[in-house]
């Protein structure tokens, strides 16, 4: 187990340095960002200093190599638009992102998987049919759509819920988080809900896929067949075999959260990462594009990692001391 | 006796009730704004954006200021002169202190300047502001001199654009001590309070301040600016009472605001005008084709029949009433009405798509051509809708158009490379001879002509013009030859007048704005009506 | 037991045993012959700017254009016929959202399926590009492709396939992995069969359901990217909008009581996608063979 994840630690170091380098070309390629923000009475040559100011006058291999050095040092580069570190940045924000995108994934999972048993235990019930048609719904409108919507509904036409924005927060172990008032939890509401529709379209209908076919199987009718109760054969013995593939849609599925909050971000104007990364697309911010997708990748290797540990935990026919490499 | 004290009860209890119910007295009045893009930093010589801009104004005060109708004021100096055509004298205002008590004097202006010209690494930075000056002279700590290498009479409005910042405060400040509050020492209407990035801004009145508005300080002790980009969430924030004013709302919603019981705008036409830029250089400009894709012979373009008959084909008043949902003016100028160096004879050309065809015919092209309209789409009010509009103009006309739009980020870039030969562009000016410069003037990179003359029109008859004017001193021959300029170049077509934008603010019905031209919003311009 | 029934004459026999199934087949059959014969049905061609006029712009639904022409549905804010414009998109909302799903789930499952079989460096090799790719916001390699290839509906196909086909290769390996255990699969290699029939012709029929079940979701998903794209200004291009485009250029007007123009495009889009999972649910509960009765 222990070289397993040694092994994987030094394969993301590689590819977090592929990573920095397809985003370098990638944003090279698109443009710089003092044609952007530059001062329209600026003439050629005030441009040109800009430029070289911002090292943007080199070649793209030096301005990797710099880059490159920084960073084993430390330093991801200090963003070109707000002027501070662009680490700090996006560690300022990350705690909103994470609120939103852990209260939207324990929406779903609370939830999809009670109401995934349902409609998989009793797939021709009226309740089952309803659990399935509304998943279907819940995947199938544009997060910006419904988020509007939500909006509409609850904040302008009924005003229980405030329109935008985080409640105020509380510092809890030196990080800001805003759920531990009821204030807090108000804002919270709409845009997690937003964000959560889509996970909880997609672990209903996986549990009551996985259910339906679990429930054919063999040992489940030996379960039954020994006399063990209906809770303890769906709660224990279904449950545990099917949580492979939900387990990995949930692991799959909260990184790609936080990557792409981005338009719940916008519209519910929700201070996080995702609407950090969209405003330094549009300006071309290279150093808080490259550090935001950096924090990303490793966030995703390390929830992999957690994903294939809890498969050996949960499934003993996978061994991931096999994958020999 | 009980009668007495009956009485008595009852006309205290009166009085408590007219003392709650009765006109505020010095509660503290508090006013709440969205703002539409966010605050990058609240150092004022960081990042030359509008947004930064807008916020920092609260703070801080420049030596010139501008008014509601972009024509320049005096701030934090009462007086401007050009002692001789090199040196520009500014009297400065006296008995004005920073927030932190410290005396405002010539030595904060020097150190200012200064910190705008050498400030480390920005994609928007300052220096071009400050670049005309070639030396400062403090001559009394009121007084203070600036000398130019040429006679250049812009130095007003170049000065209008950096702030003023505490000597003391600033010194060796980072952009994390502005953000702080640290060095965030101005002379301006507001204190900062809080910044809390991407969110707000809190501020509190500066009781202090040395401006006064009909004899009046600001009138809100406490205001919150906060940040909210997505028009939806500002506006929705709005109606539901979170807010107490908002700017920058898409035209969509304006009537809806407008017919509101609660709710009141303010409008005024804005600094920004848009147009078309046309490639007039090459001989075969890409994406300009005959309707079966194959090159043609010459240049549409620079034929100024053509040109002229692309301007008729364009039906403003329809895009002004249908696209713009009436919010924004036909124009026939490069900049606003309000603005210095506008000319009221130059109309907005006449819609006439027959005329259009004729002069198209004459030019050689009576089957029309084909080309491709670029445009931004997350920059100008409407301007994807705007592009589709004069793409389906122009087809009627026999020109067939495609559009193709991209983020700024992206269009901007491939316009400097001339990729584009007809583009779309929206500019907003002080004045008229400086539009004309960035934009019609011809390309000199060692004079700094034309840095956005996408198309390289060229009249050096115009361009000698600007150069005379910006060598004048006098406001007002300097204005004549700004409109000399303007009228000479217009009558070539060099680019497609659209339209100018309208700036809207909405507000709730107890408060009124004086709407400003180059759009920004200022706490201290709200009064309750 | 009838043994004489051909196997797709007993799948459409277990499938027609759910009407709901049954309706989202018509319904879906509806609107792929809607998309098909769009330029026969529509009464306008939207994507044509001589035919459009910005004076009939916004019109409510069942007004009359300056030429006559009844807008059923409505007009948008360039004087497009909504209705027009629904047959329209539905044609690029379904061909980018089939086309790049289709694309990307041949791309995971192969590499997934390889990951899972062979192991080892190339197991290690194919999940860190997984990882990598996982980690790209959408946007961010729209907006790339955009800048190097021009805006246009490949680039977008190209978009989608490139965010997509990590979510498939993953979770098909992580399927594989427990079927490579099983015995038939340890039987087929001790008959010294080759890796490429091993892998394609006995791991992969039995690896397909959980892929099913997120590939419909997954189409879904895709249209509504394609729509997110779109609103973010980096989609198709906007003379020839799709339905998510149209539900964008609508979405401003949602507020201020014109809301023919977002809405009769979001129902269309709803009702697509809908149709296409119910369908896909029936017959993914069909194909298991795991659920045979």
């Amino acid at each position: 187990m222990t070289i397993f994840i040694i092994r994987r630690l030094l394969q993301s170091v590689l590819v977090l340095c592929f990573m920095s380098l397809l985003v370098f070309v990638g944003v090279y390629a698109i443009g710089n960002p003092v044609d952007i923000l530059i001062n329209p009475q600026a003439d050629q040559a005030d441009i040109e200093r800009a430029i070289a100011a911002l090292g943007l006058d080199k070649p793209l291999a030096e301005q990797y190599l710099i880059f490159l050095k920084q960073a084993l040092a430390g330093d991801l580069g200090k963003s070109f638009a707000y002027n501070i570190p662009a680490i700090q940045l996006i560690l300022e924000r990350m705690p909103a992102t994470l609120e939103l995108a852990l209260a939207a994934t324990g929406m779903a999972v609370l939830l999809g998987i009670p109401l995934g048993l349902w409609a998989g235990l009793a797939p021709d019930s009226w309740a089952g049919k309803l659990i399935m048609t509304g998943s279907i719904l819940g995947f199938s409108l544009p997060t910006f759509w419904v988020g509007l919507m939500l909006i509409m509904l609850f904040a302008v036409e009924l005003g229980w819920l405030p329109s935008s924005g985080r409640g105020p927060t509380t510092e809890l172990l030196g990080v800001a988080l805003s759920f531990l008032s009821w204030e807090g939890i108000r804002h919270l509401i709409l845009p997690a809900t937003n964000l959560a529709l889509f996970k909880l379209s997609l672990i209903i209908r996986l549990t009551r896929a996985g259910t339906r076919e679990a429930l054919l199987q063999d040992y489940v009718k030996f379960a039954r067949a020994k006399g063990l109760s209906n809770a303890r054969v769906v709660g224990v013995h279904v449950l545990k075999n099917i949580m492979i593939p939900i387990v990995t849609v949930i692991g799959l599925e909260f990184g790609s959260v936080i990557a792409f909050a981005i338009v719940t971000e916008s519209i519910f104007a929700w201070p996080g990462m995702g609407k950090l990364i969209i405003d330094s697309i549009n300006v071309l911010d290279r150093p808080v594009i490259v550090a935001y997708l950096l924090v990303i990748v490793s966030l995703f290797i390390l929830i992999n990692l957690a994903v294939d540990i809890v498969y050996s935990l949960l499934d003993p026919r996978v061994r991931i001391s096999e994958a020999k490499g | 006796m009980v009668v007495q004290q009956a009485r008595l009860a009852v006309a205290s209890l009166i009085c408590a009730a007219l003392s709650l119910t009765g006109t505020p007295s010095a509660a503290a009045a508090e006013l709440r704004i969205g703002l539409g893009a966010d605050v990058t930093s609240l150092d004022p010589h960081f990042l030359n954006v509008a947004p930064n801009n807008n916020a920092a104004w609260h703070v801080f005060d420049a030596l010139v200021h501008v008014d509601a109708n972009a024509r320049l004021a005096p701030g934090l100096a009462v007086s401007w002169r050009a002692i001789d055509p090199i040196t520009w004298e500014f009297k400065l205002r006296k008995g004005v202190k920073f927030h932190d008590g410290s005396d405002f004097t010539a030595e904060d202006v020097v150190f200012s300047l200064e910190r705008a010209a050498t400030l480390a690494a920005s994609p928007g930075p300052f220096a071009s502001f400050v670049k005309p000056i070639t030396a400062k002279e403090i001559i009394d700590p009121w007084t203070i001199r600036f000398k130019t290498a040429a006679p250049y009479a812009m130095l007003p409005y170049d000065l209008d654009s950096i702030f003023i910042v505490s000597k003391k405060a600033a010194a060796g400040a980072t952009t994390e001590n502005f953000n702080s509050g640290k060095a965030a020492v101005g002379t301006g209407p507001y204190k900062l309070v809080r910044f809390a990035r991407g969110e707000r801004i809190e501020l509190a009145r500066n009781d202090a301040y040395w401006g006064r508005q009909n004899g009046k300080l600001a009138a809100w002790d406490k205001v919150t600016l906060r940040i909210l980009p997505a028009d939806t969430a500002r506006i929705a924030a709005l109606l539901a009472g979170d807010l107490d004013a908002i700017e920058n709302i898409p035209t969509a919603d304006l009537t809806r605001l407008n017919t509101n019981a609660h709710l009141r705008l303010e409008q005024k036409v804005s600094w920004r005008t848009l147009f078309l830029h046309m490639d007039q250089y090459r001989e075969h400009p890409p994406h300009l084709s005959d309707k079966s894709g194959r090159p043609l012979a010459k240049n549409p373009f620079k034929d100024a029949r053509v040109r002229l008959a692309l301007s008729k084909a364009i039906n403003r008043r329809a895009i002004v009433e249908r696209v713009m949902e009436g919010y924004a003016i036909a124009a026939g100028n490069l900049v606003s009405p309000p603005v210095f160096g506008h000319v009221d004879a130059l109309k907005p050309e006449t819609y006439d798509p027959a005329a259009a065809k004729k002069l198209l015919a004459e030019a050689g092209f009576p089957d029309g051509f084909a080309l491709t309209l670029y445009a931004p789409n997350d920059r100008y009010v409407n301007d994807e809708q705007v592009a589709q509009a004069l793409a389906q103009m122009l087809a009627r006309v026999g020109i067939q158009t495609r559009v193709e739009t991209m983020p700024a980020s992206v269009y901007f870039a491939k316009a400097r490379a001339g990729e584009f030969a007809f583009a779309l562009l929206g500019w907003g000016s002080f004045s008229g001879d400086l539009a004309l410069r960035a934009l019609l003037a011809t390309p000199n990179a060692d004079k700094g002509y034309g840095a956005w003359n996408w198309g390289r029109y060229s009249n050096p008859k115009v361009d000698a013009l600007l150069e005379q004017g910006f060598a004048t001193p006098d406001e007002a021959k300097r204005e004549a030859l700004a409109r000399a300029a303007a009228s000479l170049a217009l009558k070539d077509v060099p680019v497609i007048l659209l339209h100018h934008q309208l700036a809207s603010w909405a507000m709730k019905k107890s408060i009124a704005y004086i709407p400003r031209t180059d759009e920004y919003t200022f706490a201290h311009d709200f009064r309750p009506k | 037991m009838q043994r004489d029934e051909t196997p797709l004459r007993r799948i459409a026999a277990d499938f027609a045993e759910s009407k709901l199934a049954l309706s989202g087949l018509a319904l879906l059959a509806l609107i792929l012959l809607a998309a098909l014969f769009a330029p026969l049905i529509s009464p306008q061609n939207p994507y044509d700017l001589a035919q459009l006029n910005v004076q009939d712009s916004r019109l409510p639904p069942g007004a009359r254009s300056g030429e006559g022409l009844t807008f059923w549905l409505g007009s948008d804010d360039q004087g497009r016929d909504i209705l027009s414009g629904i047959f329209y998109g539905l044609r690029i909302s379904l061909v980018v959202g089939v086309a790049s799903t289709l694309c990307a789930v041949i791309i995971g499952l192969t590499l997934g399926l390889c990951a899972a079989y062979f192991g080892g460096r190339t197991d290690s090799l194919i999940m860190r590009l997984v990882d990598i790719q996982l980690s790209f916001p959408a946007i961010l390699i729209a907006l790339i492709l955009l800048a190097l290839l021009g805006q246009g509906i490949a680039k977008t196909i190209f978009a989608l396939i490139t965010v997509q086909w990590a979510y498939y290769a993953r979770t098909v390996r992580s399927t594989a992995l427990i079927e490579r255990r099983k015995e038939y699969i340890e039987a087929a290699v001790c008959l010294a069969l080759p890796p490429a029939r091993i892998v394609f012709r006995h791991l992969l029929p039995n690896c397909l359901p959980p892929l099913f079940v997120i590939a419909t979701v997954q189409v879904a998903a895709a249209i509504a990217l394609e729509a997110t794209l779109s609103y973010l200004g980096i989609g198709v291009p906007i003379t020839e909008p799709s339905l998510g485009l149209l539900i964008k250029n609508g979405f401003d007007y949602m507020l201020s009581g014109k809301y023919w123009i977002s809405f009769f495009p979001g129902i269309a889009l709803l009702l697509t996608i809908v149709s296409i999972n119910l369908v896909a649910d029936q017959l993914r509960d069909v194909l298991n063979p795991r659920l045979q009765k």
